[in-house]
C-alpha cells in the first residue's frame, strides 16, 4: 500500500475510498494518542504471538517438579506454575491462542454477520423481516450462554471454542450492518449497478459491502476484545481450551486460585495480559470509532 | 400510537417461539441427557440400566421429539413450566428463590453502571480530548478489559488479606436483614457494575458531545463550564435517554449472562441454576429459565421502544 | 469357618467395647458443615452421590454400619442389628434386630421394615430403580421369620456379603409407608436415624434436630446440624475458615489444609487417610496399536510414579503410590513388592529405557499421537492429566487431551470410541471382591472401559474371593494385580487419593475413614466451646 498522502495532488485523489483511508489512519494516529497506544497494545500481542518460538526461554509443556510453586527470579522472570511451566513462556505462547481464538471467532462472526445483515438490508420486504426475527431470537440469549450451548453441542477444545463465540457475535453484527447496509441502498451506484443487470450478489459483495466497512471494522475490534474475554471465561470455566495448552483463561483456573496467597504470581499475570490485550483492542476500537463516525469529529 | 404499539408486541412474539424452538432443539442435540447425568459417573460398578429406563419414561424422555415440544408448549399455554428434571420439584420454586438475588444484583449493578456512566461521560464530552477525557476512557475501558472472575478474585483476597473478613455466604433478602444482605452483593454489584459502566460512559459521552455541538452552546463557550452545564440542562434529558437505553438493554442480560460472576463469589442465582441445569442436562429448568430471560430482555425492548416512540413521533410513523 | 468365627468376635467385641475418648462429650451445638453437592432426591436406595449422604444420612440408620471409630474404615459394627449368625454352609445370614427402635412418627422398627427395604433395593417392584441391586446378586431371597429377626438367603457363599450390607446408602425405611407408595421416600423422610428433619431449602441448606428418642441412649449430643449447600470448593474453605462451619466432610486439598492451618492454628485439627478412590488408565483394547500389550506396558513405564506422589500431592488430592487396592489396608501389596511390578520400578531411566524399546518393538513410531480422553472435573482429572501427558512426552509419545463433559463422560466410554480415557472408582469400603471387580472381562462387567477378555485374570479374581485363608487370598491378590498392572497392563493406576479433613477443633468424635460416603450419622460427633 501506499505511503500517507503527503502532497496536494495525492490529497486531491482522495476521491477513492482505498486512499481516504490512509489518510485517515495517518490523522488518527497523530490525533487520537489513546487510539495509538491500543494499537501499539495489538501490535506488541500479535508479535508475541508470531515469534513465540524463537523469544520464548523455555518450553510451554514441560514439566519441572524441581522447580514448582516457585516466585519470579532470574531463571523464570514471572515464575513458575503449580507443575514448574515458566508463567513467561506460557503468558507469550498464550497470546498466540488468544488471537487465533480471537481474530477467529471476530472475522467468522463479523464475515457472517456483515454479509447477513447487507444481503437482509439488500432484499427488503418480507426476506429482511424474516431474517430480523431469526436474528433477533439469537439476540434474545445471553452471550455466554450462547456460548456454553454450542460448547455442550460441539465439545471443548480451540476449532469449537472459536465456533461457540463466533455464534452471539453474529446477529449483534448483523443488526449494526443492517442499519448502515440500508443506508448505502438508496445510494445511487447501487441503483446503476441494478440497472445495468450486475446480479444481486455481486451488488451485495462489490458494491454494499465496500461501503459499510467502517462500522464491520468498528465491530470487528470490539469483538475480538470481547471475544479473548470470552475465551477466557470459557477456559476459566473448562469448557474452552483444554490443558496443557498454554491460554490465558486457563492459566487463571484451578491452582491459581487455589495458590493465589502464596503465589500470587499465577494468577496476576495472565489476569493482567487479558486486561491488557482487551484493553488495547478496545482502545483501539474506541478511537476507531471516534474517527470514523463524522458527527463525533472535534473541529 | 396504538397501532404502534400492536405493532412492536407483533414483533415480540415470533420471536418468544423462535427462541422457544431453538432451546428445545439445541438442548437434544447436546449429547447426554439427565438420566446419564444421574447415574453415570458415580464410579460405581454396577450400572442399572432398566433403573435408567424407568426413569427416561418417567420425565417423557422416551417420547418422540414432536410430542415432548407440544406437550411442553401446552404447558406454557396454561403457565404451567414443569418441574425439573434433576430435581423434581416445580421449576418456578426452583427459580424463584434464586430470581431475588439475581435481581437484586441486576438492578445494583446497573444502579452503579449508571452513577458511573453518567457524570463521567459527560466530564469526558466537556474536555473531550484533553487528559479528564482520556482518563475517563481508560478508566471506563479499564473495566470492561478486566476479566470479572480475575477481578471477583482479586477483590475476595483483598478482603481476606487485608481485612481478614469474608462476605456472607448465605443470601438473606434484603427485608430480612439489610446489613447481611448488601455485605454479600455489594462486592459482585460493584465488580459488575464497574464493567458494564464503560458501556454508559461511551454512549454518554457521544450523546452529549452531539449536544454541545449545538450553536447556542459553542458561543457560550466563553462562559464557562458551569454556564455550559445550565444552558444544556434541558437538552440533556434527550442525551441521556439513549444512555438510559443501553444501560436497560445490558440490564436484561444481567439477570441470566452472570455465571462467571456468581461461581467466584458463590452467589445462588440464576446463572449457577443455568450453568448446573447445562452440566445436569435438565431441559425443562433450561427451557425455562432461557424463555425467562429471552422474555425480559424482549419486555424491557419493547418498553424502550415504546418510549421512543411516545416521545418522538417521528419514529411512530417511521 | 474361621472368617465366621471372626466376624462373630468383631460383632461382639464391637457391640461390647466403647471408644475411648479424651474428654467426656459435651451436650449442645449446632454442626454447621458445606455440601459441595445437593442431592437430587432422598432416596438412598436410588442416588449414587455422596451429596445425598452428608445431609441426609443422619435422619436414618442402616442394618449394619463400619465402625465409626476404625480409620481403616473396614470394621463391621452393629446398628439396627445388634448381632449375627452365619449358617454352617455359608449361606444364611440371620441378623437379631434391636427392639424398641422408633421411627420418628412414634411407630416401632421390626424386621418386616428391614425386609421390605431390603426388597426394594434387591427386589425393586417394576417402575421403581434400583441403584444396586447388582451388588447383591447373590441373595436369593429375604425372609422376617420373627418381629426381630431378619434372614438372608444367598445362592452360595459369599466373603463380601457383609461388607455389602455395610453400605451407608441402604436406609431403613418404614415397610407400610413403602407398601402403600415406593416412591414417597424419594420427596420426603421418615426414618429412625439421631436426627429428625426439619426443613430443605433448595439450593440453600438442609436442618437436622436432635431426635430425643433416639435408640442408642445418651446419643447424639449435638442439637442438631445444618448442612449447607456450596458448589464453590474456595467458599467452603472460606466458611471453615471464617468459623461459619465446622468441617467439610468429603476432603480439601493440601494448599486448603496449609491455609488453614496458618491462619487458625490451633482452632484447627487436621485429619487425614489414603482415599478409597482411585483414577485409572482405561486403555480401549479394541483400538490399535493398544491391542498390543507392548504398548499398554510402555504407558505404564512412563510414569515415574513416585516422583509424580512427591510433586502432585502438594497441588491435589492424590498422594500414596497405589497398586489394586488402597495402600494400608490388609490386602494392599507393601510397598517394597510393589516395587517389582512395571510402572513401579525404582528406577525411572530404566523404566523409560525399556518403555521406548517396547515401543520400537510393537512398531510405534517416535512422536506417534494419540488422544487421551478425560472427565471435566477439575480435581484431580486435571493436574492427572497434565502429569501423565508429560510423562508421556519422555517417551515420545504425542498427546492431545480431550475434555468431556462429566454429562457426557460415561456415555462417551460406552460407546467405545476413545483411545486412552480416564476412568474412576470410589468406593465405600476397601474389600478385593469389590475394588478388583473392574477388571474382570468385558462379558462380566460392562463397566471395563478397556474391552477386552481375559479368562485367566477372571480365574484369579473368582479363586481370590473363595479363597478360605487371609494369606492365601493376598497371594492371589498379588498375582491378580500382577497381571492386570503388569504382564497384560489392562488398565494402568495413577495415584490414589488422599483425603485431608481440616475441621474445627471444636468438634470432637468424628473420626476419618478412607471413604467420604462413611461415618455420617453424626451420632459420636459433639463441640466443645
Amino acid at each position: 500500500m501506499a505511503a500517507a498522502p503527503q502532497t496536494i495532488e495525492e490529497l486531491t485523489h482522495a476521491a477513492e475510498p482505498r486512499a481516504g483511508w490512509l489518510y485517515a489512519i495517518a490523522k488518527f494516529v497523530r490525533q487520537r494518542p489513546l487510539g495509538a497506544v491500543g494499537a501499539a497494545i495489538i501490535l506488541l500481542t500479535s508479535v508475541l504471538a508470531l515469534t513465540a518460538g524463537w523469544i520464548a526461554p523455555y518450553d510451554p509443556l514441560a514439566n519441572d517438579y524441581g522447580a514448582m510453586l516457585s516466585a519470579p527470579s532470574a531463571a523464570h522472570w514471572l515464575g513458575t506454575d503449580a507443575f514448574g511451566r515458566d508463567v513467561l513462556t506460557r503468558i507469550i505462547y498464550g497470546s498466540r491462542t488468544a488471537l487465533t481464538v480471537g481474530l477467529g471467532a471476530s472475522l467468522i462472526g463479523a464475515t457472517l454477520g456483515s454479509l447477513i445483515g447487507v444481503t437482509s438490508a439488500y432484499f427488503g420486504g418480507r426476506v429482511d423481516l424474516i431474517v430480523q426475527r431469526v436474528m433477533d431470537v439469537f439476540f434474545a440469549f445471553p452471550v455466554i450462554i450462547l456460548a456454553l450451548a454450542v460448547v455442550a453441542i460441539l465439545g471443548t477444545g480451540a476449532g469449537n471454542v472459536i465456533l461457540a463465540i463466533a455464534t452471539p457475535m453474529v446477529p449483534r453484527c448483523a443488526r449494526v450492518v443492517r442499519s448502515s447496509a440500508l443506508s448505502v441502498r438508496e445510494m445511487p451506484y447501487v441503483d446503476a449497478a441494478r440497472a445495468s443487470g450486475f446480479g444481486h450478489g455481486r451488488i451485495i459483495l462489490r458494491h454494499m459491502l465496500p461501503n459499510v466497512m467502517a462500522p464491520i471494522l468498528i465491530m470487528g475490534t470490539a469483538f475480538l476484545g470481547e471475544a479473548i474475554l470470552l475465551e477466557a471465561s470459557l477456559s476459566f470455566l473448562g469448557l474452552g481450551v483444554q490443558e496443557p495448552t498454554a491460554a490465558w483463561g486457563l492459566m487463571l483456573r484451578g491452582a491459581a486460585v487455589e495458590f493465589a496467597e502464596s503465589a500470587p504470581w499465577m494468577a496476576l499475570f495472565p489476569g493482567l495480559a487479558i486486561s491488557l490485550a482487551v484493553f488495547g483492542f478496545n482502545l483501539f476500537g474506541d478511537s476507531l470509532r471516534d474517527a470514523l463516525d463524522p458527527r463525533l469529529r472535534t473541529q | 400510537m396504538a397501532r404502534y404499539i400492536l405493532k412492536r408486541l407483533l414483533a415480540v412474539i415470533p420471536t418468544l417461539l423462535g427462541v422457544a424452538v431453538l432451546i428445545f432443539l439445541l438442548l437434544r442435540v447436546v449429547p447426554g441427557d439427565v438420566v446419564e447425568a444421574r447415574y453415570l459417573g458415580q464410579g460405581s460398578q454396577y450400572v442399572s440400566q432398566d433403573l435408567m429406563d424407568i426413569e427416561r419414561k418417567k420425565l417423557g424422555l422416551d417420547q418422540p421429539l414432536w410430542k415432548q415440544f407440544t406437550s411442553w408448549m401446552g404447558g406454557l399455554a396454561r403457565l404451567d413450566f414443569g418441574v425439573s428434571m434433576w430435581t423434581g420439584s416445580p421449576i418456578t420454586e426452583e427459580i424463584k428463590l434464586r430470581f431475588t438475588l439475581s435481581l437484586q444484583l441486576a438492578l445494583m449493578a446497573s444502579t452503579i453502571a449508571t452513577l458511573l456512566a453518567i457524570p463521567l461521560g459527560i466530564l469526558a464530552a466537556f474536555k473531550q480530548d484533553t487528559w479528564v477525557d482520556y482518563a475517563v476512557r481508560v478508566f471506563s475501558i479499564a473495566g470492561l478489559a478486566m476479566p470479572s472472575f480475575w477481578l471477583g478474585s482479586l477483590m475476595i483476597l483483598a478482603m481476606l488479606i487485608v481485612f481478614k473478613w469474608v462476605p456472607p455466604m448465605v443470601f438473606t433478602p434484603l427485608w430480612v436483614n439489610p446489613w447481611d444482605n448488601l455485605a454479600q452483593l455489594i462486592w459482585p454489584a460493584l465488580a459488575v457494575g464497574y464493567r458494564y459502566c464503560a458501556v454508559g460512559t461511551r454512549m454518554m459521552r457521544s450523546t452529549m458531545l452531539e449536544v454541545l455541538r449545538e450553536d447556542y452552546i459553542r458561543t457560550a463557550r466563553a462562559k464557562g463550564l458551569w454556564t455550559k452545564l445550565i444552558l444544556t440542562r434541558h437538552a440533556l434529558k434527550n442525551a441521556i435517554l439513549p444512555v438510559l437505553t443501553v444501560i436497560s438493554t445490558e440490564f436484561a442480560f444481567l439477570l441470566g449472562g452472570l455465571v462467571v460472576t456468581e461461581q467466584v463469589f458463590n452467589l445462588n442465582g440464576l446463572g449457577m441454576l443455568f450453568v448446573e441445569g447445562i452440566s445436569h442436562r435438565d431441559y425443562t429448568m433450561i427451557q425455562a429459565l432461557v424463555l425467562l430471560v429471552a422474555t425480559f430482555f424482549l419486555t424491557v425492548n419493547f418498553v424502550v421502544d415504546i418510549a421512543y416512540g411516545w416521545i418522538d413521533p417521528r419514529i411512530r410513523y417511521g | 469357618m474361621n472368617r465366621l468365627v471372626r466376624f462373630l468376635a468383631v460383632a461382639a467385641s464391637a457391640f461390647l467395647a466403647f471408644p475411648t475418648l479424651a474428654q467426656s462429650p459435651r451436650y449442645g451445638g449446632e454442626l454447621v458443615f458445606p455440601v459441595p453437592s445437593e442431592p437430587p432426591s432422598y432416596d438412598g436406595h436410588r442416588e449414587e452421590t455422596f451429596g445425598l449422604i452428608h445431609p441426609i444420612a443422619p435422619f436414618y440408620n442402616t442394618l449394619l454400619r463400619v465402625d465409626p471409630n476404625d480409620k481403616g474404615g473396614t470394621k463391621p459394627y452393629p446398628s439396627l442389628a445388634e448381632s449375627w449368625i452365619v449358617s454352617p454352609d455359608g449361606k444364611i445370614y440371620t441378623f437379631k434386630l434391636r427392639q424398641g427402635v422408633k421411627f420418628h412418627d412414634g411407630s416401632e422398627m421390626t424386621s418386616e421394615d428391614v425386609k421390605a427395604s431390603y426388597d426394594k433395593i434387591i427386589f425393586p417392584p417394576a417402575g421403581v430403580g434400583s441403584s444396586r441391586k447388582g451388588q447383591y446378586a447373590v441373595v436369593e431371597a429375604i425372609r422376617a421369620p420373627d418381629r426381630y429377626e431378619v434372614q438372608f438367603r444367598l445362592k452360595h457363599p459369599s466373603g463380601s456379603f457383609i461388607a455389602s450390607l455395610l453400605s451407608p446408602y441402604n436406609f431403613i425405611y418404614k415397610a407400610d409407608i413403602l407398601a402403600k407408595d415406593p416412591h414417597w421416600y424419594e420427596k420426603n423422610i421418615m426414618g429412625t436415624g439421631p436426627f429428625i428433619f426439619v426443613e430443605h431449602v433448595k439450593g440453600s441448606h438442609v436442618v437436622g434436630k436432635r431426635n430425643p428418642n433416639y435408640w442408642d441412649k445418651g446419643k447424639p449430643y449435638l442439637d442438631g446440624f445444618r448442612a449447607i449447600f456450596m458448589r464453590d470448593s474456595a467458599a467452603q474453605v472460606a466458611a471453615v475458615r471464617g468459623e461459619r462451619a465446622h468441617i467439610q466432610f468429603r476432603g480439601f486439598t493440601p494448599k486448603d489444609r496449609d491455609n488453614l492451618k496458618a491462619a487458625l492454628g490451633d482452632k484447627i485439627t487436621v485429619q487425614e487417610a489414603p482415599w478409597d478412590c482411585i483414577l485409572l488408565v482405561a486403555i480401549n483394547h479394541k483400538k490399535k496399536p493398544f491391542d498390543d500389550a507392548r504398548v499398554r506396558r510402555a504407558l505404564t513405564l512412563a510414569l515415574d510414579r513416585y516422583e509424580g506422589s512427591k510433586a502432585l500431592s502438594q497441588i491435589a488430592i492424590v498422594k500414596e503410590v497405589a497398586g489394586v487396592q488402597v495402600p494400608g489396608t490388609p490386602f494392599a501389596t507393601p510397598p517394597a513388592e510393589l516395587a517389582k511390578v512395571a510402572g513401579y520400578w525404582p528406577d525411572i531411566e530404566k523404566s523409560r529405557a525399556a518403555a521406548r524399546r517396547l515401543l520400537k518393538e510393537a512398531g510405534v513410531a517416535d512422536g506417534f499421537s494419540f488422544t487421551f480422553m478425560n472427565r471435566g472435573i477439575p480435581m484431580p482429572y486435571e493436574p492427572l492429566g497434565v502429569w501423565m501427558i508429560d510423562q508421556w512426552r519422555k517417551i515420545g509419545l504425542n498427546v492431545t487431551q480431550r475434555v468431556i463433559e462429566p454429562a457426557a463422560y460415561y456415555a462417551s466410554l460406552r460407546k467405545g470410541e476413545h483411545e486412552v480415557a480416564m476412568d474412576f472408582q470410589c468406593g465405600y469400603i476397601v474389600e478385593p471382591d469389590l475394588d478388583t471387580y473392574k477388571f474382570l472381562s468385558s462379558s462380566r462387567n460392562p463397566a471395563n472401559y478397556g474391552y477386552y477378555e481375559d479368562p485367566v485374570l477372571d480365574a484369579l479374581y473368582d479363586k481370590q474371593s473363595e479363597a478360605t485363608s487371609v494369606d492365601e487370598r493376598k497371594k492371589i491378590i498379588r498375582q491378580f494385580e500382577k497381571r492386570v498392572l503388569d504382564e497384560q497392563a489392562h488398565y494402568l493406576m495413577t495415584l490414589q487419593w488422599h483425603r485431608i479433613i481440616p475441621h474445627s477443633s471444636k468438634l470432637h468424635g468424628w473420626t476419618i475413614t478412607p471413604s467420604h460416603y462413611l461415618n455420617n450419622t453424626l451420632d459420636t460427633v459433639w463441640l466443645s466451646q
